[in-house]
């Protein structure tokens, strides 16, 4: 494919222009934008809810808001942060990078794909709308409950919590129109040889996030619109005194909640070693081991729930299966991180931005995995339950493993996207900011849970003083240096330095074959795989 | 300029942090343990983050040998994996997953097994039953079996609003104290059985090693078993509204001698109580003891001066709860009204009839009629309230 044919298409791409082109496009690398842009700005709305809360917790007593308020932005800064931020933000990369990387033009389903993302704006105004009609005497503000919805606590919300579920309700429908373009683009749209055992890590990842939003997807759906009968239409799903039970909102909360970590995460884990075999110089290690691993943690995925709720006194047998399931996870888990240290060993490696995050990402992301295999056991899970412990351990999975990953993509791809380098200086000074603020802010946070303070409290005893002191102040330099962020990208889609197709000296694969940016329609010839 | 001033500012910061690092009383670990179970529970957290942040730093060694030798910068050139002979593929799969199967399931599995039982075991040798009740926002204790039976009450946060507000220099204590400390006998192992009357709550001491839901319309168990005298503090756990920073658990755990000394005199306490449940109060005592009760029980919603946080909590001044009669003229008191709100609760708003006494109960609705704003004038009596008890 010559780049004059790619130029002559595009002169023919006939596409309405200004609103009317985000608002009406079918094209899979406008969508993905669109999606990348609305989580960087929900990320921003998520980070400034928790913010305001590290405020209030930088002295013990109360000092800029009510009790009341500060539940409210707990749950909502949750919500935000993995429904608006992070599913967004993996399912942009989808749309981007799957065409690109198994030789597509398109995704399958191209209007499905734009409703997809339109349904995103009007769960995120529903999600976060009772805060404005609080300040207008509507309602007593946005769901207070924490973003597990709870009941019975949820039952005696006010209309935020309605407003949450009908947030999520839209939410769940969006991934799972995601969902299934995703799979119906893998299984049809690959090009000719490319089978599925030479898929990139990151379609593989993506494959099985895919599959897991559709099965506990309507789980969720269906837990919260029990809830919200419950709330209005007299049912007694979680009510004792019908003969309905509080515990059984749990497991089904938990039977879409534990795998929805490793739907964040698996997109990630698709990135890593492709972003390893770039800057080491040599192919991957044990393609195959890691494709297993992810069928493996995605199976153990939806058979772990309850280690969410071991103190909400479950059977003793309960309580084992659980704790030697979980555990279990280490298994898979392991054969990827060997993988992708075997990746970087002997390799002829170079730290750009993308790798410098990846390698921070893999070591952070070890804490989380190691102090998760700690929490898998009963006992000692009675102390860490809903303490600081805990928080600081789903960050290390979720910040760390999560939103490093998907900046390293950012990193990697956005050269290729924008067909400019961004500034790697800047880059570099990112990353630096990034990595020990986070570590300022959370490893404090591990220490005052074992100390016994617990989560989700507005106000604490004077022995966490000092601890949350530190974390404040970390979290402030972690949140301004996302600012940084929003720079860089931004200058790099206004111009830099022109990005050359292949980008990076060892990149491997079919994106690179392409011109940076790539053509409006990406793969107009089908190139064939050998 | 600028950058000199932000210099300054963050030398000025660095040195705050660096003055309070070095004087904090810092803690690395979960508190002494003080029952069997914490101390099980701590040395299994122990070996357990030992093997941890053993893995992690031989791995984290590997990786950076690798990130200094294995550089383009120093001209090393990559070399490529050769996959391995089947037999040696064979070992070094099963190898690693054969130590990291002893390590899940052996080492760490064992004790973790062990611990599970026992801390599930809630029946064998214990010698005494308590029931943990816990509402918006305070823990009830009921002694249910032994010398002690019968006696139950509720237990407050007692730090005030002003330490809250910053108008007021904190205590020692901020937020870990209350009005009545559950009591224990040191070395017994006492059966806990939890519950709650309006939405979930977790009933924990950081010393005890032992959290358990507390689940509205369930009975759950937990045991403690205190093996040294002293005062001990926790919170709730589980986020039960804007008061869920406001519920500390204190337990007051001394010898047997003091404990059998506490418990005759918390009998005689009640027996005066029930006395003062049968005599005709005052309208200046009912609300001076109303006042108490009020402040202990009620502010937390409708606020120390009636006002209320509407619309959630209701304001008391001037409603039409607290200024229309309270009984029929049949003598019996009337749906809706105060007396039907305070004992049997609606929505947010909790049953009190378990909760507070005939005289409690009396004193609190006469003081709310009286005070705050309202000057209804009747008078509630404890017999009234004996009498619409049934």
């Amino acid at each position: 494919m010559s780049t004059t044919t790619v130029a002559h298409h595009d002169e023919h791409a006939d596409h309405p222009t200004g609103i009317m082109r985000w608002l009406t496009t079918t094209n899979h690398k406008d969508i993905g934008t669109m999606y990348l842009t609305f989580a960087l700005i929900m990320f921003l709305v998520g980070g400034s809810m928790i913010l305001a809360i590290r405020a209030e917790l930088f002295q013990p007593g109360l000092q800029l808001m009510n009790p009341d308020f500060f539940n409210q932005l707990i749950g909502v800064h949750a919500l935000v942060m993995i429904f608006a931020a992070l599913m967004p933000a993996a399912t942009g990369f989808a749309n981007w990078m799957i065409p690109l990387q198994i030789g597509a033009p398109d995704m399958a389903l191209p209007r499905l794909n734009n409703w997809g993302f339109w349904l995103l704006p009007p769960a995120a105004i529903l999600l976060t709308l009772p805060f404005t009609l609080a300040l207008f005497g509507i309602g007593d503000g946005a769901l207070a409950t924490g973003w597990t919805f709870y009941p019975p606590l949820s039952v005696q919300g006010g209309i935020g919590v309605d407003f949450a579920i009908f947030s999520v309700h839209l939410l769940g429908i969006s991934s799972v129109l995601g969902s299934i373009n995703v799979i119906v683009t893998i299984f049809n749209m690959r090009a000719p040889g490319m089978t599925l055992m030479k898929m990139p890590m990151f379609v593989w990842g993506w494959l099985i996030t895919a599959f897991l939003l559709i099965a506990t997807i309507p789980v969720l759906a269906g837990a919260v619109t029990m809830l919200l009968t419950d709330r209005h239409f007299g049912t007694h799903f979680f009510d004792a005194a019908g003969g309905g039970d509080p515990i059984l909102f749990q497991h089904l909360f938990w039977f879409f909640g534990h795998p929805e970590v490793y739907i964040l995460l698996l997109p990630v884990w698709g990135f890593i070693p492709q972003i390893l075999q770039t800057f080491s110089r040599k192919p991957m290690y044990g393609y195959k081991a890691q494709v297993y691993s992810f069928w493996g943690i995605g199976a153990l995925s939806v058979i772990v729930w309850a280690h969410h709720f071991f103190t909400a006194g479950l059977p003793v047998p309960a309580l084992l299966y659980f704790m030697y399931s979980t555990m279990a996870i280490s298994l898979p888990l392991a054969v990827l991180f060997f993988c992708w240290i075997k990746t970087m060993w002997k390799g002829s490696m170079s730290f750009e931005t993308p790798m410098l995050f990846t390698v921070g990402w893999v070591i952070l992301f070890g804490i989380g995995g190691l102090t998760g295999l700690v929490l898998a056991d009963v006992a000692a899970d009675a102390q860490y339950h809903n303490s600081y412990f805990i928080v600081a351990h789903f960050h290390y999975t979720l910040f760390a493993g999560g939103i490093m990953g998907i900046m390293a993509g950012v990193y990697y791809w956005l050269p290729k996207m924008t067909g400019h380098m961004y500034n790697e200086k800047l880059g570099k000074t990112h990353f630096w900011l990034t990595a020990i603020s986070f570590n300022l802010t959370f490893i404090p946070q591990f220490f005052l849970g074992l100390a016994g303070m617990p989560r989700r409290i507005p106000d604490y005893a004077l022995q966490f003083a000092e601890f949350n002191m530190i974390s404040t102040v970390s979290a402030f330099v972690l949140g301004l240096s996302q600012l940084l962020f929003v720079y860089i990208v931004i200058t790099c889609v206004r111009g830099g330095k022109k990005a050359s197709d292949q980008v990076w000296e060892g990149a491997q694969g079919l994106e690179w074959t392409l011109p940076s940016p790539p053509p409006y329609h990406s793969f107009t010839e089908q190139p064939v795989i050998k | 300029m600028l950058m000199q001033g932000l210099k300054k500012i963050g030398l000025g910061l660095l040195l705050a942090m660096v003055t309070m690092v070095a004087y904090a009383d810092y803690s690395w670990n979960f508190p002494e343990p003080v029952t069997p179970m914490a101390l099980d529970t701590l040395h299994v957290h122990n070996k357990f983050m030992l093997i941890a942040i053993a893995i992690f730093f031989a791995v984290l060694a590997i990786m950076v040998y690798s990130i200094f030798a294995h550089r383009k910068s120093k001209g090393f050139k990559s070399v490529a994996d050769k996959a391995p002979s089947t037999a040696m593929e064979i070992f070094w799969t099963l190898v690693p997953f054969a130590i990291l199967l002893l390590i899940d399931f052996v080492i760490m599995g064992i004790p973790a097994y062990h611990s599970v039982i026992m801390m599930e075991d809630t029946r064998n040798k214990s010698e005494m039953v308590i029931k943990v009740t816990g509402s918006q926002w305070r823990w009830q204790y009921e002694y249910m079996d032994g010398d002690a039976q019968g006696i139950k009450f509720v237990s407050n946060l007692s730090t005030n609003d002003k330490q809250m507000h910053n108008e007021e220099e904190k205590g020692e204590n901020y937020l870990l104290e209350v009005d009545n400390p559950l009591v224990l006998p040191v070395g017994v192992k006492v059966r806990i059985l939890m519950t709650a009357t309006d939405v979930l709550h977790n009933w924990w001491v950081p010393q005890f090693g032992s959290s358990r839901l507390a689940v509205p319309g369930f009975i759950r168990e937990t045991w403690v078993q205190v093996d040294k005298p002293g005062v001990y503090r926790g919170q709730c756990k589980e986020l039960c509204g804007k008061g869920h920073g406001y519920m500390p658990v204190v337990v007051n755990a001394v010898s047997k001698e003091e404990y059998q000394a506490w418990v005759a005199a918390k009998k005689e306490e009640s027996a005066k109580a029930n006395a003062g449940a049968d005599k005709e109060w005052t309208k200046e005592d009912l609300v001076a003891e109303g006042k108490k009760v009020y402040e202990k029980n009620c502010a937390v919603c409708h606020q120390v001066s009636g006002a209320g946080l509407p619309p959630a909590f209701p304001a008391l001044t001037g409603s039409k709860i607290t200024t229309t009669p309270t009984f029929g003229a049949d003598g019996k008191y009337l749906p809706d009204s105060h007396m039907d709100r305070v004992l049997n609760g609606v929505r947010m708003m909790p049953a009190w009839k378990a909760v507070l006494s005939d005289t409690e109960i009396a004193a609190v609705i006469t003081y709310e009629r009286n005070a705050l704003g309202n000057n209804v004038g009747d008078v509630v009596q404890p017999s009234q309230v004996k009498a619409a008890r049934q």
